[in-house]
């Protein structure tokens, strides 16, 4: 039994078959990759699993519970977090203020009507916030607004928000795109020391070879909407079929 | 280091509030009913600001809470007691209650389609005062006090004349007047009954600015898209920061009543919603200290500006040679008198486009040029709460 468990997806945009009967399987604590060339349905794969998008058929459970149908609040207070492809932050607030509202999310609930207290004497938040920061080692840029960040740190902000909710699931779509080399180590290392540290299962989106088999458990290739191969790594590194979709059919 | 900051921006706040006939004065904006509308308008911008400074939510429509507490406290004065309590209380209820019907409805949508519905919610409002509710609202004539309202709490009326609104037994309008270095200073109850409450009304939009709600709406405004996925509800959070600001809303036009004892319809006509949005843009959207500025800058123009007239302006150019005289009075006269809203419109003009972050982001820009930080303003403030 895997915490997340993908039956039969199926999604259509007009004509095109986007999501084509895919299956899925992630075990606890693990690391699932995603891959696939451009257009093959992983970022909508995942847009399925937040209830950004309604799959047409198929189930999703999470920890044994249906995902489907429920508001992507919802879903991610099961403990469902993502990180996307273009980072989403708020970008008018402090790098620091971006931190805290999703610890407070994670405290309070999806609604908390709370107008009197003030920010300042949120101790316990403004420490899990800080100590957030600090994991992701951007400490010292608490009170810069977060607009003025560079791409990877705004990247890594993104990241440290849905860690400070402790999510069971993390959905990362290209967490290393368009980071430098040096960046990219350091976000490795970073997921890694979560994985060991925090045991959050995993389930990642990445166009960089070095980043899949430097972090996945299991692998799944996905073209034109269907998954073609599953295994581990070093099964899919050699899969004729993988080539087939990353380098085209012309190669008989 | 910031911690004293609201302390020192309430006291600062307070002070110039209630010293407001003196500082005034000189303007020519020392006189009553001036005053209490900077006051009253200022609640009512200081409620805007929750909705529309920190959600960014845009609304057309306040102008309907404001008739609504109008309405509600002009009934309590006829049917219960000449006090404005009661009628306070009523308002605040039944504008919430009003807000929280039409927020339901119009925060399903955001952005224009949000600013269009609340606009034909006013509107549907504003027309219902007119017709349909005329036994409510008393249609065209307005709703006043008559000397045969049963008000059930106050003792017989045998003077003939109609009672004044009070605060158990402080007539609002009682004035103490005296002269001071030649200037005619004019204290009225009426006016610091506003002020005091204007003062509380700052004070709790302090505290949810602070909040880690108000830290909420801010995230609405600048991304609500990552506030669903993070496991919040932005509807409740929305909504609440529109009855809220109905709420105040309400409260200003309950206080509107208690000063002059008549509501009419035409104080819910969209134009009065569009002031409103005027008066926070002006002053400077999601800032503390913005709204009530711009509502001041707004009502001044309105009351000042429109009372000068072509005699006026001869006066001003009178030692100018003739022919330049006609000439100045002939170019300003378009911008006063009649024509106020088209000076005002200038300077909205002017200062949308230079400081977009209306008249606080020209205050903080003016502090930074001498070197000195304006802690007090707000617009920093918001930024790092943290501190």
């Amino acid at each position: 039994m895997g915490i997340l468990e993908v039956q039969n997806v199926n999604k259509h945009f007009g004509g095109l078959h986007a999501l084509n009967n895919v299956n899925l399987d992630v075990k606890e604590g693990s690391v699932h990759a995603i891959i696939g060339p451009n257009g093959a349905g992983k970022s909508t794969f995942l847009n399925c699993l937040i209830g950004k998008l309604a799959p047409d058929t198929g189930s999703v459970m999470f920890q044994g519970e249906p995902v489907l149908g429920k508001k992507p609040h919802q879903i991610n207070q099961m403990g469902i977090s993502r990180v996307f492809q273009t980072p989403e932050i708020f970008s008018d607030l402090t790098v620091f203020e971006n931190v805290m509202i999703p610890c407070f999310a994670h405290r309070d609930g999806a609604f908390n009507l709370n107008a009197w207290r003030k920010v300042k004497s949120e101790a316990d938040i403004r420490e899990q916030a800080e100590q957030m920061l600090l994991d992701v080692n951007m400490q010292d840029k608490l009170h810069m607004e977060a607009a003025s960040l560079s791409r990877g740190d705004k990247r890594r902000l993104e990241l440290a928000m849905c860690l400070s909710q402790n999510p069971k699931l993390l959905l990362l779509d290209e967490p290393t795109a368009g980071m430098a080399r040096a960046d990219t180590n350091a976000t490795i290392d970073l997921l890694k020391h979560i994985g060991e540290t925090r045991g959050i299962t995993k389930v990642i989106i990445e166009h960089d070879m070095h980043v899949v088999f430097s972090l996945a458990d299991t692998i799944s290739v996905l073209a034109q909407g269907a998954i073609i191969a599953e295994g581990l790594p070093d099964d899919i590194k050699g899969h004729p079929k993988v080539r087939e979709a990353y380098l085209g059919e012309a190669e008989v | 280091m910031l911690k004293q900051n609201d302390k020192i921006l309430m006291l600062v706040f307070a002070l110039l509030v209630l010293t407001g006939p003196i500082i005034l004065a000189p303007f020519g904006a020392g006189y009553p009913d001036l005053l209490q509308r900077f006051a009253i308008f200022g609640i009512l911008a200081v409620g805007y600001n929750i909705l529309f400074g920190l959600t960014g939510y845009l609304s057309f429509g306040h102008a309907a809470f404001l008739g609504v507490g109008s309405y509600s406290t002009v009934w309590m004065f006829k049917l219960l007691t000449m006090n404005i309590i009661p009628g306070m209380i009523l308002a605040i209820i039944m504008s919430g209650l009003f807000a929280l019907l039409i927020g339901f409805v119009t925060l399903r949508r955001s952005g224009i389609y949000f600013s269009i519905l609340t606009l034909a919610f006013a509107q549907m409002s504003y027309s219902l005062a007119y017709s349909v509710l005329t036994p409510i609202t008393n249609g065209e004539t307005g709703l006043q006090i008559r000397l045969a309202d049963a008000r059930i709490l106050d003792p017989k009326n045998d003077s003939g004349s109609l009672p004044s609104t009070n605060l158990f037994g402080l007539e609002m309008n009682d004035t103490w007047r005296t002269t001071f270095m030649g200037m005619d200073l004019q204290f009225n109850v009426g006016f610091y009954v506003c002020a005091f409450i204007l003062i509380a009304a700052f004070y709790v939009s302090i505290r949810i600015f602070r909040s880690p709600f108000g830290l909420i709406l801010r995230a609405v405004k600048t991304n609500q898209n990552r506030l669903m996925y993070t496991g919040i509800n932005t509807k409740p959070y929305t909504l609440a920061a529109f009855v809220i600001s109905g709420m105040y809303a309400g409260l200003a036009g309950a206080l509107l009543a208690s000063m002059d004892p008549l509501a009419g319809a035409e104080r819910m006509q969209w134009t009065e919603s569009g002031s409103i949005v005027l008066m926070v843009i002006l002053g400077g959207a999601g800032t503390l200290l913005g709204p009530v500025l711009g509502a001041g800058v707004i009502k001044y123009f309105e009351a000042i500006f429109s009372r000068i007239n072509d005699n006026v302006l001869h006066e001003w150019f009178d030692i100018l040679p003739g022919f330049l005289e006609t000439f100045m009075v002939w170019i300003i006269h378009p911008f006063v008198g009649k024509g106020w809203s088209l000076t005002l419109g200038a300077v909205f003009m002017i200062i949308v486009i230079f400081l977009p972050g209306g008249l606080m982001e020209g205050a903080n820009r003016i502090n930074k040029r001498f070197g000195k930080k304006l802690k007090r303003s707000s617009a920093d403030d918001a930024k790092t709460p943290a501190e």
